[in-house]
């Protein structure tokens, strides 16, 4: 009997670890051949831990399973029995693509990753000349997943054309997002993708080196990541020879220390290099000067681990998904107050209603949708009257949010918005660099002028409107320059919060 | 003489010789060897590097992870970013800080330190924690109480 259980850091927080051990336990007992294949998680984070029971039909799901459960699904009597994994409606809705083998095969077997498809990109890659590798790229439409949407393969084309003996591919693992977790889940689930798509960088870059920089929040990602390296150094994947080929590739892993602001790419660089990571004045870009000054790609996570599928199914394959110019898919991660939470990789084009109410079900205290923020702590906070926005970057400018990392937080009507203000200030006051005083002075002076608002100073609105608006103007980077963005959204789409206070005063 | 600290020191900096970027991952293994990164490792690791002591320190104090003193026998790190708001992680926190009898950063008189973190990428089943670096989601009181009575703090 084969079983799958999830080791995705979301199981084992909800007690994965006692399933296993009472499997193990189980078969020993019983002398029963069982074959149990830790995995990473299929997403469902709300039926976490999910238990997985091979059938000549496909993967029977279970969840979410206590060890108390074990016994019932061993002998098939369980009611905790979803049907078959792929059949259910979560799955179903989907086009996995980035995420196609994450909760599907063991994270650390080169041979369920091949068996599913793994390395088919980086051969062919092989097969190309760089110029046609980054044109596949261009041509794929993939813009960055870290947040900014720069297109990925006009920055290979820079790096690619730089002057430099040394070059280098920056994995940008930092995920530091609130309501984000595809970065770990990949890591996690299928760290190979990720190898694979950095080493696919290098060959288009002529980059030999590569460091993915992961935040110290994520240990059991750090640990996977390793383990992932270690193997595709022995299967050589990684190395002096990559796959037998004249091309030279290694990738270190580096581990972050709890700093916001270091998953701004030059503040990342200046971390990694080991110097105070204070955010850079571009230009120069790190395409030209990055890492110890020399040509560098910095990318996200989910943009290097899509880009072995786009080598593997071509660039029409992968442009031919999503929404004007927001092209092929995007892993939503539906967080907070929600019934059904947890990752859901779809084209782009999804209204946040549809996102919402259909697929996360409303939120999980059963109270009415209030506010939702998109895109992490410098994101806006949506009301439903702004469900009907289609999930793209340039349909969430003009709303005045953005997509980000594409985290969705859903709060129910017991939040209250001023709170919301005053914590994403907060968060610039303690996360900022220090380095323009927009963002140092203005968020410790934000914070103080929503406690006036709170207070009943009406007075203090302007201010605080006027403060967003030097921070927007004055800031070198997007922690200060976009934290008005949840302050500003909360202040115009929830107005009343605001005026509670000055109404109790009155 | 070299103190204890210092030669320990001086054997983590050269375990990182011939690294590109050495001075983050020395302090990440000083704080794993001590539980804190100690005032007498500075001089040590300025020097190997060839950095100044104002600079090495000026790396130190920016990030929140390296302490300068050592943490309680035990570590809660709490979540407190959005995701986990939108559960009533505040009303945990406010439970756990009171429990605890300590504010953020403190260390109660048993020995339990109690860190925030924001987002632990736990947010489809917060309110999350790290304790002593294990994952729970859909954290709460009961669930550290749990935790207080296994430890015996
Ligand atoms: C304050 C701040 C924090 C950021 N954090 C991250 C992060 O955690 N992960 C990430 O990939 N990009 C982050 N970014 C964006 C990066 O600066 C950069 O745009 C990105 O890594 C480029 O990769 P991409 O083009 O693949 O998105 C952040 C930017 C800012 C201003
Ligand atoms: S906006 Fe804030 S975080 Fe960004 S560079 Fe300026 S001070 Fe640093
Ligand atoms: S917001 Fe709390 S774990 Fe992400």
């Amino acid at each position: 009997m084969r079983l799958f259980l999830s080791q995705d850091a979301a199981a084992k927080a909800l007690g994965s670890e006692a399933v296993a051990e009472e499997i193990r336990q189980l078969a020993e007992r019983r002398g029963d051949d069982i074959e149990l294949v830790r995995t990473g998680s299929r997403g469902m984070v709300w039926l976490e831990p999910l238990l997985e029971v091979e059938t000549p039909q496909g993967r029977v799901a279970y969840g979410p399973v206590t060890p108390a459960d074990v016994p019932a699904i061993l002998a098939g009597t369980s009611d905790k029995a979803l049907g078959l994994t792929e059949e259910l409606p979560w799955m179903k809705g989907q086009t996995r693509l980035t995420f196609a083998r994450v909760g599907v095969i063991d994270p650390l077997s080169p041979a369920d990753y091949q068996a599913h498809g793994g390395l088919a990109g980086l051969r062919r890659a092989l097969s190309m000349t760089a110029p046609e590798i980054v044109a596949e790229i261009t041509e794929s439409g993939l813009r960055g997943r870290g947040g900014a949407g720069f297109p990925t393969g006009i920055k290979w084309k820079t790096v690619a054309e730089a002057p430099g003996a040394r070059k280098y591919i920056v994995c940008n693992a930092d995920e530091g997002d609130s309501g984000t977790f595809a970065d770990r889940m990949l890591m996690e689930g299928d760290p190979l993708t990720l190898v694979e798509g950095m080493v696919i960088a290098g060959l288009a870059t002529g980059a030999t080196q590569g460091f993915v920089y992961i935040r110290s929040e994520y240990p059991d990602a750090i640990r996977v990541m390793e383990g992932a390296v270690a193997l595709a150094r022995a299967e050589g994947i990684l190395g002096p020879s990559v796959l037998g080929s004249a091309h030279a590739f290694d990738i270190e892993i580096r581990v972050g220390a709890g700093a916001y602001v270091c998953g701004e790419e030059t503040s990342l660089l200046n971390s990694i290099e080991g110097l105070r990571p204070v955010v850079r004045a571009k230009p120069p870009l790190p395409a030209l000067q990055g890492f110890m000054g020399r040509p560098t790609v910095v990318n996200n996570v989910i943009s290097l681990a899509t880009v072995p599928v786009i080598l593997e199914k071509g660039a029409a394959f992968y442009r031919d998904f999503g929404l004007g110019r927001s092209r092929g898919t995007i892993p939503l991660q539906i967080a907070g107050n929600v019934r059904r939470g947890g990752l859901y990789e779809v084209a782009f084009g999804l209204t946040l209603g549809q996102i919402v109410d259909e697929i996360a079900g409303g939120t999980a205290s059963g109270r009415p949708v209030k506010a939702v923020q998109v895109g992490g702590p410098l994101g806006a906070y949506f009301p439903r009257a702004l469900f009907d926005t289609p999930f793209g970057y340039e349909e969430y400018a003009a709303k005045d949010g953005l997509v980000g990392h594409a985290g969705i937080v859903v709060f129910d009507d017991t939040a209250d918005m001023l709170a919301q203000a005053r914590f994403a200030l907060e968060f610039c006051a303690i996360e900022s660099c220090g380095k323009c005083t927009p963002c140092r002075i203005g968020a410790v002076r934000g914070v103080e002028t929503v406690d006036r608002i709170a207070a009943g100073d009406a007075a203090a609105i302007p201010i605080l409107t006027d403060l967003c608006n030097t921070m927007k103007l004055g800031s070198l980077c997007a922690l200060g320059g976009f934290t008005p963005y949840p302050v500003m959204s909360a202040l115009t789409h929830f107005p009343d919060d605001f005026a509670r206070a000055r109404e109790a005063a009155e | 003489m070299a103190s204890p600290v210092e030669t320990r020191v001086g054997e983590i900096v050269a375990r990182h010789e011939g690294m590109e970027g050495p001075l983050l991952p020395i302090l990440h293994a000083v704080q794993a060897a001590f539980g804190h990164v100690p005032r007498d490792a500075l001089p040590v690791i300025a020097e190997a590097l060839n950095l100044s002591r104002a600079e090495v320190h000026g790396v130190v104090t920016f990030y929140h992870d390296f302490r300068s003193e050592p943490a309680g026998r035990h570590m809660i790190r709490l979540c407190r970013a959005e995701a986990c708001q939108a559960t009533g992680g505040d009303a945990v926190a406010a439970a756990v800080r009171d429990r605890l009898g300590v504010d953020w950063h403190g260390t109660s008189g048993s020995g339990v330190t109690l860190e925030p973190v924001f987002c632990l990428g736990l947010c489809a089943c917060g309110p999350a924690a790290l304790v002593d670096g294990e994952v729970v989601g859909r954290f709460d009181a009961a669930r550290l109480e749990a935790i207080l009575k296994e430890w015996g703090a």
